[in-house]
Parts: C-alpha cells; structure tokens; sequence
C-alpha cells in the first residue's frame, strides 16, 4: 500500500519543509518514501507544492494524478486541488487564508486556522506544521510520535529551540482533525 | 545508514567519494545544485572547483584537465550540454576520460527547466561531429544515480571514453532514501594514466591531439576507436526488469519514464493484465539482445519516454518486427502519470495482436 500527500501554498509558508519533515519522518521508520518539489522561477509570495509518497515498498512514479490527501495553505491551491484529491481521501484546508468551505461531499475536508493558531502559539510560521499534525491525525499513515522525532533529529542545529514549538503545533493540528479521525489511506 | 539526499546533491557527492579531483561548470536549472554543492565541498578537500565563463569554455578545462590525466566531470542541463558538444567530440577524438552529468529539461531552445528526456537523440547517437558514440547511463532512481556517478569514472579510465549519466530534472530534484558509497582516496593521473600530459621528463613525450590531417591515418584511429565501441557493446550493458518472467506484453522505458511505468505495470498486474518492464540503464550501448530475446516471448511492447519517441528507434531495430512496437510520449517537460501509460497497456493488450 502506498500514501500520497500533495502540499501547497505560497512561496514561503513551508510547503516544501513540512513535505521533507515528513519525508524524514517516514524514511526513519522504515518506510520507503520520495519527496518532489515544485521548482523553478518560483519567489517568495509565488506558488509552492510538493508531493510525499510514502509506502511499504519500492515506489514507482513520484507523482500521482490523484493524491489521498492534500494541504491547502492559500485559495489558489484549494481552488486546484480540490477537485484532484482521490475520492474517499483528505483535504486539509487553511482555513485562515481561503474565502470558501471545500466543496465536494465524498471527501473528509478539515478547516483548520491555521495562521490564527500559529500565532496563538507564538509564531506565524508555525502553520505548515499545525497542518501536517492534522494530516497525521486525519489519516493515521504515520504516528505523531514520527514526524516529533524526526523535527528533533533532522532540524539544523541552530533550529534546535524550535523543536519544542514545532511539536506544540502538531499536537494542535492533531488534536483539531483527530476527535473524528477516520481512517484514510492507512498503510496497514 | 540511509540518508535522504536530493538527486543532484547526490550525484555530487558520489562523484566526490569516487575520487573526482576537478569539477569545471557552469550553472543551469534543474542540475544547478549539483554545481553548487561541488563549490563548496571540493575546495573543502583542498580539490579544483572552478566556475567557467561558459560551458564551452568548461567543457574545455574538463578536456584539458583530462589530458593531464585528472579525475575530472562537468554537470548542465540540456542548452548548456548543447554548447559543450564541440569539447564532446574533440574528447572522444582524443580518446582521454571524463564524466558528463546531464540533467535533461524541456525543449527544444531555451525550452524551460521542466524534467524531459527530448536529448536522447543528442547524447545517444552524437550531438558532436564525426564517428563517435558516448557511454550514456541512465538513472531512474537517488540511489541509482549515486552508484552510477561512482561507477562512472573507473568505466572513463577503462576505456579512456567519456560516460555521460544522462538524468532528467525528475531525478535531479527529487529526494529519496540512499546510501553513499565509501570516500575513495585521490588517484593521481601520473601513476593511474601513463598516456597523460604529465611532464615528459625521463620517458618518452606523450601526445594527445584529435587532428589527424592523413585521411588514411585518420580512418586507422576511426577503426580503433570502432573495434574500442565494440568491446564497450559487449561489456557494459545494464538494464532492470520487473514482471517480465511470465510478460506477454513489455513496456519499456529509461530513467523517470521508467519508474512512472513501473507504476502502471504494477496496476496492470492487479487487473490481470500480462505485462512487465524493461527499463534499459545503458542507453549506449543499448541492451538490445535482451529486447531481442524478449521479442521472442512478447506479444507487443509499449515505449514511453518523455519525448516524441527517440528510443522507441533503438527499440523497434532490436524487436526487429517480431512484434509491434507502440509508443506513448509527453513532450515540453510534462511527465506522463501512471494512469496514462496504463490506458496505453490496456489498449495494447485489448488488441490481442499477434505477430509472430
């Protein structure tokens, strides 16, 4: 079985990060697992995905047409992703910088303000990982506990003084998204 | 240990571990960070980093540095690698080694920076002047292009030829699980290359030029250098299969093509469809007497490239109308989905052609 997750958002808002934490998370727990970013003339303020797949064997292609669950973290990428996200999957939304709810009713969409939290905890960058803890909770492909472990192992040395509310803020988007939890995209 | 290495950062340090001594280069999008993680580590081990002017300006400072019988590589990107042509082909005329990192973009032109494979062509058959065929290797995976890249140079030193890992910007940019081969120590030219400008003094002055103004002489090195792509043909295939034991229908593919149609072999596999995967590794020399002995058991095969169909060639001579040959390509630096490969297996297996 294998997982995807596609996160998008605004050059800047840590996209591309929370998709490597993820990668690190999976790759040490012994998942196989690839990480492909946008790239090119991108800027800050300009739009930034990548895509995670992580899954119990080989993986083949590194991209996918139709993700099991995606990170919205602005209303261009809601407005594209939506539609793609595999029916039966997850739509993590941020809800702090998108103007409408999702739309579709046979995927579990999860409104979460993201950058108000953030800023709750005491840093608006916190939201990629307040969103990612509610990916984590959503869907179960990996235990919290994972992506803690790989922040506290593979964030650069001068960060260390963030480990601590980087793991505030998964536990916040975890706890939102998982009083309902059901199980998509679960690897076993 | 694992580590998780982005593809270009990976080929960089592989080719550190392997023992490069100099890295002449020159930056483009998508291999630029293989450029820019050699500036850094290189002069850290005391080794040459040098940012030329221009590719062609350092695809000469790889050839001069090969003459002196240096470790020595170049990295760029499609237009770029179109510039060093020129070098290429006084290399191959001048028989000294070296290694070539290609990480292909979406042309043709200034095209963009978007993962392609349209350079086939290029780098497989010539791109340069004259008679002469390039190592190509291509990787489909991190940890295919680390082994490969350390591979690459003891296979420059045997042959005296240069080998070419012709990526795209898929695998440049992507970060996957790998593992780095050990450091490997320096090896000086003057000890590891007796034919290198090393300083004549006590023995014998060594020449190396690719001029040969004497059409008979001329065609005697064309002739060594033939009986040389002969031994290479015989020694220096590689590819990887899967499924293709009990395949009525192969797909066949190189580099990000491949692992997209591994995907899509798999899910035909789950509908029950008879299908495996060829991906050829060495592009040059072309693993065709295995495609061959495939064509003996196959039913058709499907190529897909990110291209308008240029390995498909290689394919069809070998196949040699045993059994029809399909192609499915995407071009301008889109890369096809698992899902469109499979829409084309099925329509090849519906078929139900036979052949033979």
């Amino acid at each position: 079985m294998q997982s995807e997750l596609t996160i998008s958002g605004f050059g800047g808002q840590g996209a591309l990060f929370a998709g490597q934490l993820l990668a690190y998370a999976a790759m040490d727990s012994g998942l196989h697992v690839t990480w492909i970013p946008s790239y090119g003339p991108e800027m800050r303020g300009g739009t930034a995905h990548c895509t995670v797949i992580i899954s119990h064997e080989d993986i083949g292609s590194p991209l996918v047409r139709n993700p099991a669950a995606v990170i919205v973290m602005n209303m261009p990428s809601l407005d594209k992703y939506e539609p793609l996200v595999t029916p039966g999957g997850v739509l993590v939304v941020n809800s702090s910088l998108t103007t409408r709810s999702p739309r579709r009713a046979d995927i579990r969409a999860i409104d979460i303000p993201a950058n108000s939290l953030a800023e709750e905890l005491g840093s608006a960058r916190l939201a990629n990982v307040i969103l990612l803890g509610a990916w984590a909770a959503a869907t179960g492909v990996l235990p919290l506990e994972a992506i803690e472990k790989a922040l506290a192992a593979h964030l650069p040395a001068r960060h260390t003084d963030l480990v601590q509310a980087n793991r505030d803020a998964l536990r916040r988007g975890a706890a939102l998204a998982g009083a309902t939890a059901f199980r998509v995209g679960q690897l076993n | 240990m694992k580590q998780l290495l982005k593809g270009n950062e990976a080929m960089a340090e592989a080719a550190v571990r392997a023992g490069v001594e100099a890295y002449f280069g020159y930056p483009i999008t998508p291999q630029t960070e293989l450029l820019e993680y050699m500036s850094r580590r290189m002069p850290e081990l005391n080794r040459v980093f040098l940012q030329a002017e221009s590719e062609v300006a350092a695809i000469n400072m790889v050839y001069g540095a090969a003459c002196a019988g240096t470790r020595v590589m170049t990295s760029s990107s499609s237009p770029g690698v179109s510039l060093m042509m020129e070098g290429v082909s006084y290399i191959a005329g001048s028989e000294v080694p070296c290694v070539i990192v290609d990480v292909m973009r979406g042309g043709p032109g200034l095209g963009n920076i978007a993962p392609a494979q349209a350079d086939y062509f290029q780098v497989v058959k010539g791109g340069g002047h004259g008679d002469y065929r390039l190592i190509v290797l291509a990787p489909a995976t991190v940890q295919e292009a680390i082994d490969l890249t350390y591979e690459a140079f003891d296979i420059a030193d045997k042959y005296r030829h240069t080998v070419v890992i012709l990526a795209d910007g898929n695998v440049g940019q992507l970060m996957e699980p790998a593992e780095l081969p050990p450091m490997r120590p320096c090896d000086p030219g003057r000890a590891r290359a007796p034919w290198a400008l090393t300083g004549a003094a006590g023995r014998r002055k060594n020449i190396i030029s690719s001029i040969n103004l004497v059409p008979e002489v001329e065609e005697e090195f064309n002739r060594k250098l033939q009986a040389q792509l002969d031994v290479i043909r015989r020694h220096e295939v590689r590819y990887y299969e899967y499924e293709t034991v009990d395949a009525e229908y192969v797909v066949v593919a190189f580099g990000t093509a491949g692992r997209v149609a591994q995907t899509a072999v798999k899910q035909a596999r789950v509908l029950g469809l008879p299908v495996g995967l060829f991906r050829p590794i060495s592009l040059f020399p072309f693993p065709e007497e295995r495609l061959a002995e495939l064509a003996q058991q196959a039913r058709g095969f499907l190529v897909v490239e990110m291209n308008a169909g240029q390995m498909v060639e290689d394919v069809r001579l070998a196949v040699n109308g045993q059994a029809p040959v399909r192609f499915y390509g995407r071009m301008g630096g889109v890369v096809p989905l698992p899902d469109e490969v499979l829409t084309s297996i099925r329509h090849m297996t519906a078929k139900q052609e036979d052949y033979r």
